[in-house]
């Protein structure tokens, strides 16, 4: 408990050091960002409607504090501003678009590239040496290293274009409108198959190599040469006694892993303009829509933190000695 | 393995980097054209006056390629001796001052661990003046942290060692202990922080770039694949304008990565002697059991 309550606090404080940073470096930017970030709106907004978006970011022209305060006041109220790509929509509406997909592209991705990747490391230590063991690794390195979206236009460019037998783009099909029916899920599965293996592609080598290196370990331990001794099956060592306690490191790893995963499929969703945060984020850029682009830093670290969380609640569960701590 | 041996791992990253170091170094003057001068029709694929075709604004690829190397393995180096650098000043003093300065400089590296790298870096990009500089802060501000938890973890298994006690008693300050006697003798950490600093620098910086953050206008391994993506090379069919660039990412990643894998069996006796076991068992005709051998023979 006392273990989950600390970590609650470093997701506290990380929360509000990004909300902080998110006050500060408009501000430490050298020029007049916040003139330059107005002048966008120009000829889009009403002056008063302006003023309520300066009051927003705290560009009040008082005191720093009373300008954090302002923006403290403003952000628990949910108001991140107006955007500029999609004027005149609201920040928080345009983010709660995204959402969803990304949420649902990266989770799955990063669900499946964890369970191929302990499993494959499970399989790598066990056999180690074998032909296994001795081709994978240098393989998924070697595909870890290509950056995400290029993988992903790879993927495009065989699957989508030569092939002709995936979508190209989106994340469903442009005929079809979001419903419960058996041919809007088919449809979002089938536009989901490509990004999400690129993302696996990329990711899987990492969690196979420590699974595996953690998994070396702990076959060196005396309860395993004693199952040995005892005549259990061999699957039942390596599943039951080995494979769950070399899980724990990855399992921890897995939190931070999370925030480096998302920021490669956020640019793997530009490839295939699959409408979640990475493709808001890439319009943010192009018409230097700062707001939002404050939004999706803010969005995405909320939920890498929730995330943390929750892995950590799974880590306590999953291991009693960290109980008593 | 004989101590004076290269490991074969480290030999093939080590004849990759050298590679494209070289490229870098004399890139310019082998180039067969300017990078960013427009010189054929553009879009063409490969052929014997352009060796790896034409980008869709008619630059020669295998010159934009042999530029890029320079661009992006400077910002990646320098971008990770920096990050080494500040990861291990503030992971080294944690680690050796305790009590608070510890606690509030874990604090600190944990924080920018779990705030996510890119959304930050954007944030950060789009704010500062593009070019090379803002971008070298980016990175070394959203990657520094890694670093500083790995040798504060390394520092601490190191303080209780007898060297460290004798300097104490010798009535040492504690900065010349942390940089005079525990730094000097974890070098091999600070080399594998180094590495895995260099692999997150050009990754992350051919992925700002790829979003069009950064200096659009300079030839890198990002902009290049930005402009290809730009101009819609997949869609037209131009695998040429995408694949060079992204082979030379990921082989120098792996090079990078490979180097660090034989430290780490240089260094940990444990991962060598799996090495060495199954090496010997094999050369025997022997599978290996499914324990871990913890035996050495070194002569």
């Amino acid at each position: 408990m006392r273990y989950l309550l600390r970590q609650l606090g470093l997701y506290i404080l990380a929360a509000w050091a990004s909300l902080t940073l998110n006050f500060i470096v408009p501000r430490l930017a050298p020029g007049d960002p916040a003139s330059a970030m107005f002048a966008r709106y120009k000829g889009q907004l009403q002056p008063e409607a302006l003023a309520a978006l300066r009051e927003a970011f705290g560009f009040t022209g008082g005191p720093l504090h009373e300008q954090y305060a302002a923006y403290l006041a403003h952000l628990f109220r949910g108001d991140l501003g107006v955007s500029v790509a999609y004027f005149p929509a609201k920040v928080t509406d345009v983010l709660a678009m995204g959402l969803g997909w990304t949420a649902l592209l990266t989770g799955s991705s990063v669900v499946v590239a964890f369970a191929l990747g302990s499993l494959l490391g499970v399989i790598a230590a066990w056999r180690r040496g074998g032909a296994f063991d001795t081709t994978l690794p240098p393989l998924l390195v070697f595909l870890g290293a290509f950056p995400y979206f290029w993988l992903a236009m790879m993927l495009l460019y065989g699957f989508g274009f030569t092939l002709d037998v995936l979508p190209l783009r989106h994340a469903y099909a442009d005929t079809l409108a979001p419903s419960l029916s058996f041919s809007f899920v088919a449809s979002v599965a089938e536009h989901l198959l490509l990004p999400a293996t690129s993302i696996v592609l990329a990711s899987v080598g990492g969690w196979m190599l420590s699974m595996r290196s953690s998994m070396i370990g702990v076959l060196a331990e005396d309860y395993v040469t004693m199952a040995h001794a005892k005549g259990l099956s061999p699957l039942r060592i390596m599943f039951h006694y080995a494979a769950r306690n070399a899980l724990l490191p990855n399992v921890t790893g897995f939190g931070m892993a999370l925030g480096f995963v998302l920021g490669g499929s956020l640019l793997t969703e530009i490839v295939f303009s699959y409408p979640g945060q990475g493709y808001l984020l890439v319009q943010a850029v192009r018409s230097q829509d700062y707001p939002l682009m404050q939004g999706i830093f803010l969005t995405i670290t909320m939920a890498v933190l929730a995330a943390n969380f929750l892995v950590d609640v799974l880590y306590v569960w999953l291991d009693p000695r960290t109980r008593g701590r | 393995m004989g101590s004076t041996k290269i490991p074969r791992k480290a030999a093939v990253g080590l004849a990759i980097l050298g590679v494209f170091f070289l490229m870098a170094l004399v890139g310019p003057l082998v180039a067969p054209y300017d990078p960013s001068a427009f010189v054929d029709i553009p879009l063409q694929p490969p052929s014997r006056a352009h060796l790896l075709g034409t980008t869709g604004q008619g630059q020669d690829v295998w010159s934009q390629t042999i530029a890029g190397a320079r661009a992006s393995l400077l910002v990646g180096f320098v971008a990770g001796l920096a990050m080494t650098t500040i990861g291990a000043t503030v992971g080294a003093i944690a680690g050796t001052f305790g009590g608070l300065v510890d606690d509030v400089l874990s604090l600190l590296t944990n924080v920018s661990l779990v705030i996510p790298g890119l959304p930050l870096a954007v944030v950060l990009a789009a704010y500062l003046p593009a070019g090379t500089r803002a971008l070298l802060v980016v990175l070394v501000a959203t990657g520094w942290a890694w670093n500083a938890r790995v040798i504060r973890a390394q520092v601490l298994s190191l303080r209780n060692k007898d060297f460290v006690a004798a300097a104490i008693v010798t009535g040492e300050s504690r900065l010349h202990i942390v940089f005079r006697e525990i730094l000097p003798n974890m070098t091999s950490v600070l080399a594998s922080c180094f590495i895995s600093a260099t692999v997150y620098a050009i990754g992350a910086q051919v992925g700002l770039e790829f979003l069009g953050l950064g200096d659009m206008s300079v030839v890198t391994w990002g902009t290049n694949l930005y402009w290809a993506s730009n101009d819609a090379a997949l869609l037209t069919g131009a695998w040429w304008t995408l694949v060079p660039t992204g082979l030379s990412v990921a082989l120098v990643g792996t090079a990078l990565v490979l180097v660090s894998f034989s430290l780490d069996e240089i260094t940990n006796p444990r991962l060598r002697a799996v090495s060495d076991w199954t090496r010997a068992l094999a050369a025997r005709g022997i599978r290996p059991g499914a324990s871990t051998p913890v035996v050495r023979d070194h002569g």
